[in-house]
């Protein structure tokens, strides 16, 4: 394959991820508004079936994390390794398929989790015949990703394209291995694993989603965008190196916390929580050469939204990180545990990490995807950060204290041995803080409606262009 | 927990190909300029 009479990239498979990136973020929080106000108001399903929480949260949360996402790693993914290996993407058709089937698996999705179709998995409800579409999408994705690394005009890989390599292959065996199913019709289908062994496969493969795919592919924009951004290389190149094989080593084994007094051998569960416990090691090398990299360019911060949205999501992600270990010890997870607590770890990472790492790549990406200078507005990005700063406290907040608070309800005894509180007067004491959820989830999809009316303005405003590929130097 | 004879397996493969990457790219000479590698993405893209 030669595609060097080709001689610019292939940038509209990453002009059109990087658009339905924004759309589908808008509404993937928006169905997230509505959920959260739905656990405060409980009427606003309307008697709908289809409306219903325990319909719409999937839909949520697959809008969010494959819908976003996906297409925001789809997007950078695509620009990263062509622009790190000086080479057009392998198989640009083969590229634009993966971006018309990965719609048609949203759109699947969207159609058949508010029709009640799941497998009752979490993060990976979808039924079998939307499953296979996925995994052949993702084998498509994967031959475009590594025919273009190998087809690089540049010796060295850069080490963005080991993470996005390796959040590549990671998904694709979590997603075979989990979604094994016995079909039982179109829509139905039943697990290829049963009870506790269903189980540990099950967080086997979400927590590993965790790692892979809103950890590892994420690294691999931090690691491109916040140097670009900048103007600055890596803190230190040899830590981004070790940051990243200490993290692939050590991810698989800690899907267990998420079964800690379960039925799950007792030995398992401690195998769990200490990988959990090492996850900290390279996950805050990592944190801290991505900030560092501003080292003695601190000022850009302040007049750059941008850097501000790429710097602050990777305070988010070392706050995650940390806290995600400390949730994985036994003792603290029989406080944390089932409670909001977990609602709003999960959240700190994904609103905090995942989303503003992808909104601050996405607005490096539309400027120079449409021939322009700079967004629309860049008035508009500082507005937007600041919306999504304070909606993610909000939420967050409300969610730790709600967490602590259900854990000491739960398990506050009496002198006879009975249970102080009924579990609804728990309910009762957390209403306030869901209502403080939803105005934080609001200002978030504030922030993230004028990001979708900034790039339609610089969108509409520029021009798709042409990139040439640089020369190679003369080696 | 027959899962486990699945998983655990598993894992030591993946381990074992992940193994195989760091061979590769230590001896293809990934590592050997790192620092400059850092700057090759500021210069021209």
């Amino acid at each position: 394959m030669n595609s060097s009479e080709q001689a610019v990239y292939s940038d509209t498979v990453v002009r059109q991820f990087s658009i339905m990136a924004v759309v589908w973020g808008v509404v993937g929080m928006l169905v997230g508004v509505i959920i959260a106000s739905q656990l405060a108001w409980p009427e606003l399903n309307f008697g709908i079936p289809w409306l219903t929480y325990g319909r719409l949260r999937p839909l949520h949360t697959n809008a969010v994390i494959f819908a976003f996402g996906g297409c925001a790693l789809f997007a950078t993914s695509y620009y990263v390794v062509q622009r790190t290996c000086h080479t057009a993407l392998f198989l640009p058709k083969l590229a634009a398929f993966t971006f018309w089937g990965w719609q048609l698996v949203i759109l699947a999705a969207a159609v058949s989790l508010p029709l009640g179709f799941t497998q009752g998995k979490e993060y990976a409800e979808l039924e079998w015949p939307i499953d296979i579409l996925i995994a052949v999408v993702w084998v498509a994705y994967a031959v475009v990703f590594f025919g273009t690394v190998g087809t690089r005009k540049i010796k060295h890989i850069y080490v963005a394209n080991w993470f996005y390599g390796a959040f590549i292959i990671a998904v694709a065996l979590l997603h075979i291995v989990n979604s094994a199913a016995i079909p039982a019709g179109m829509m139905k289908s039943y697990s290829a694993y049963a009870g506790a062994q269903d189980a540990m496969v099950q967080w086997w493969y979400g927590h590993n989603a965790v790692g892979f795919f809103l950890t590892a592919g994420f690294l691999g924009m931090m690691y491109y965008f916040i140097p670009k951004q900048a103007g600055r290389p890596v803190y230190s190149y040899r830590l981004s190196i070790v940051h990243f094989w200490a993290l692939i080593f050590t991810y698989m084994w800690a899907g267990p916390h998420h079964l800690h007094y379960t039925a799950l051998p007792d030995w398992t569960q401690s195998v769990g929580m200490v990988f959990s416990l090492v996850l900290l090691a390279p996950s805050w090398g990592g944190m801290i050469n991505g900030i560092m990299t501003l080292s003695g360019a601190w000022h850009k911060l302040r007049d750059d939204p941008i850097l501000r949205f790429l710097i602050v999501s990777l305070s988010f992600y070392g706050m995650s990180t940390f806290e995600g270990p400390m949730m994985a010890i036994k003792t603290v997870n029989a406080l944390s545990h089932y409670t909001d607590w977990t609602v709003g770890h999960v959240h700190s990472g994904a609103l905090g990490w995942v989303g503003l790492v992808s909104m601050g790549s996405i607005y490096y990406l539309i400027p120079k995807l449409f021939g322009r200078k700079e967004m629309f507005s860049v008035k508009a990005i500082e507005v937007h950060f600041w919306l999504a700063t304070i909606g993610i406290v909000l939420y967050i907040a409300a969610m730790w204290i709600a967490g602590v608070m259900q854990g000491l309800m739960w398990r506050a005894i009496n002198a006879d041995g009975t249970l102080t509180y009924t579990f609804v007067e728990s309910v009762k004491a957390t209403y306030p803080f869901y209502v403080i959820r939803v105005a934080g989830g609001l200002l978030y999809l504030t922030g993230m409606v004028i990001m979708l009316w900034n790039v339609v303005k610089t969108v509409t405003s520029g021009n798709t262009v042409t990139v040439a590929i640089p020369a190679p130097a003369h080696a | 927990m027959d899962i486990l004879y699945l998983l655990i397996p598993l894992s030591v493969l993946l381990v074992l190909f992940i193994l195989g990457g760091l061979w590769w790219a230590v001896h293809r000479g990934q590592f050997d300029s790192v620092e400059q590698e850092g700057e090759r993405i500021l210069r021209n893209d």
